[in-house]
């Protein structure tokens, strides 16, 4: 069973704890977007075989909304961390690098700027 | 190649094979060496793959044609899923090209001279909510208006066509059901083998074990694929690889509106014939049938996250069989066999996907999710038009990638909430 860490209330949970949310850091689509931008928010996943950044929420625990760094075909977890941040931070981006060397983020930069 | 598939299967055959103690029986299919060029090329030899190659051929004369597998033909979702056939669905386009698949499932064995044990044993879909009440007469007033024969029966009518059923509850008594006469089971292997050895003689090429590794575009046109087995060129592509649908669209530079996630099931051991239809739980978010080994084949739910494990999570066996000893207590002691998973392709109306793409020349088929079997030949039929017109017919046309844009779902998920 998938066991994915709190960052909040610091609890182990297990996945039926949890509820799933999905990919995470998509960016919302205002009132000005265009179809294509609003499809794409909507609906177009990474859907990836490999490093995925997603959201999920202690649904039975705190019930707050967390993001968690996982390998979709290994189900190793890389880390979790705050529904704030704007990306994967620097020691979750050195886990999944050493199981994947291959992989590289695809942010410009990553850093570990904590916003809000 | 010359067409010969009359009685290779005759009593005949057998007779004389058994005098030679089965040695002399010849491969079903070709395993040749690829082509540095076809006309179309697939990706994906499942049932899907298989089918839209067939009916290319059949259908259009078509038949230089390659469909390249990664691993073995009938290996991803085709061979693990649990065969339940039914066209019981509540909009108009999938009430459409689901019943053109069971139409043709009626005759596949003829057609293919290849027994895929077809089994219209009768489907059940259980109310076990207020909510699946509504739900199901609703169906079955819409699939009277589409010509699709179902009917919605009373507990005491399902409790003759199921005695082994529990009716009573408590948790989840049986309200009644939507009954599906022609639907039912067929042999998953059989599907993929039979429409296999069908393209091989018409001289198509399945290439098994060749995994596709890139695809090479020019100017918005498809021009090849990178395969294990080196590159090949084509003039059309189709992507019907299910689980793997994203993979192959971001090689081509696109996404889809998919998410790929594990769907399990597990079997019994094998016991005498106990129940000779389809039950489908929806609520509980299970489904039974016996298989005609006489294993009891057990289907359950998704798992609720992206995975591509060909495993999924244990808790949804326990919820699956916690539920169905409820309905079905006499299977509280069975000892089940086996358990297996396969990555299903899933869309957010729960409707598959049958398109163009924004790169000429490639076509994708996917998002049968957790109920693509039973598809397999309308959705090849219809496949197969679009790829040889370059546009989608009749049965395809609901189905494009616009709607997602345009915002015409094709909403299945509040019809059936796990659909299989
Ligand atoms: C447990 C389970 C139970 C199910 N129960 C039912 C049911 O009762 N009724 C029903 O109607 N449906 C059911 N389904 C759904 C059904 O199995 C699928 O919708 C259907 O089989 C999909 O067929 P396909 O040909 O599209 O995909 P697949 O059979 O998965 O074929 C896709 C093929 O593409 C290949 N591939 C992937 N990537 C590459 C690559 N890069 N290069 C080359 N080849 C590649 C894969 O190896 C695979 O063989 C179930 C599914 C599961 C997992
Ligand atoms: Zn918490």
């Amino acid at each position: 069973m998938l066991t994915l860490t709190c960052p909040y209330c610091g609890v182990q949970a297990e996945e039926t704890e949890l509820a799933p949310g999905g990919e995470a850091h998509l960016k919302r689509i205002g009132p000005a977007g265009t179809a294509e931008e609003f499809e794409g928010y909507l609906f177009a996943r990474k859907n990836i075989k490999g490093v995925h950044f997603e959201r999920w929420r202690h649904a039975y625990g705190c019930g707050k909304w967390f993001l968690a760094a996982r390998d979709t075909q290994t189900m190793q977890v890389f880390g979790t961390y705050r529904a704030q941040t704007p990306h994967a931070t620097d020691d979750i981006v050195g886990n999944a690098r050493q199981a994947r060397p291959e992989w590289v983020p695809d942010w410009p930069q990553a850093s570990e700027a904590v916003v809000g | 190649m010359p067409i010969q598939r009359s009685g290779r299967y005759s009593i005949f055959a057998i007779a004389r094979q058994a005098m030679g103690q089965h040695q002399g029986w010849t491969r079903a299919w070709a395993s040749p060496e690829p082509r540095d060029r076809y006309k179309v090329v697939i990706v994906g030899a499942g049932g899907h793959g298989l089918a839209t190659a067939y009916y290319l051929g059949k259908n259009f004369g078509i038949t230089d044609v390659a469909v390249i597998e990664k691993g073995w033909l009938g290996g991803g979702n085709t061979g693990r899923n649990t065969t339940i056939i039914r066209s019981n669905y509540l909009q108009d386009p999938s009430a459409a090209i689901y019943d053109k698949a069971l139409k043709l499932y009626e005759n596949l064995s003829q057609d293919l001279n290849y027994n895929v044990m077809f089994s219209p044993r009768g489907l059940i879909m259980l109310a076990q909510t207020e909510h699946e009440v509504r739900g199901y007469k609703r169906t079955v007033y819409a699939n009277t208006l589409q010509g699709v024969a179902t009917e919605w029966i009373e507990p005491e009518r399902v409790k003759q066509l199921v005695p082994i059923i529990n009716i009573e509850g408590p948790r989840y008594p049986v309200l009644g059901g939507l009954y599906q006469a022609r639907g039912g089971t067929a042999r998953h292997d059989a599907v993929a083998w039979g429409y296999a050895r069908a393209c091989s003689d018409m001289g198509m090429h399945v290439i098994q074990n060749c995994e596709v590794t890139g695809i090479e575009t020019a100017n918005g046109q498809v021009q090849a694929v990178n395969t294990a087995r080196g590159r090949i060129a084509c003039d059309k592509l189709a992507l019907v690889v299910a689980g793997h649908s994203s993979q192959l669209a971001e090689m081509a530079g696109f996404r889809l509106p998919i998410e790929s996630v594990p769907l399990q099931a597990i079997v019994s051991e094998p016991i005498k014939p106990c129940m000779d239809v389809v039950v489908m739980a929806n609520t509980v978010h299970g489904y039974m049938s016996q298989s005609d080994k006489g294993e009891m084949v057990i289907g359950g739910g998704t798992d609720s996250y992206n995975a591509f494990t060909q495993r999924g999570s244990w808790h949804h066996i326990e919820e699956t069989v916690r539920a169905l000893i409820e309905t079905f207590p006499m299977i509280s002691r069975l000892k089940m066999l086996r358990q297996w998973g396969g990555i299903v392709d899933m869309t957010g109306d729960r409707s598959p996907i049958l398109s163009a793409t924004p790169v000429g020349g490639i076509f994708v088929n996917c998002g049968w999710g957790t109920g693509g079997f039973k598809a397999i030949p309308g959705s090849g039929w219809a496949m197969a038009e679009l790829v040889a017109n370059g546009r989608p017919g009749p049965l395809a046309a609901a189905f494009g990638l616009n709607r997602f844009r345009e915002g015409r779902f094709v909403d299945e998920s509040v019809a059936a909430g796990v659909a299989h």
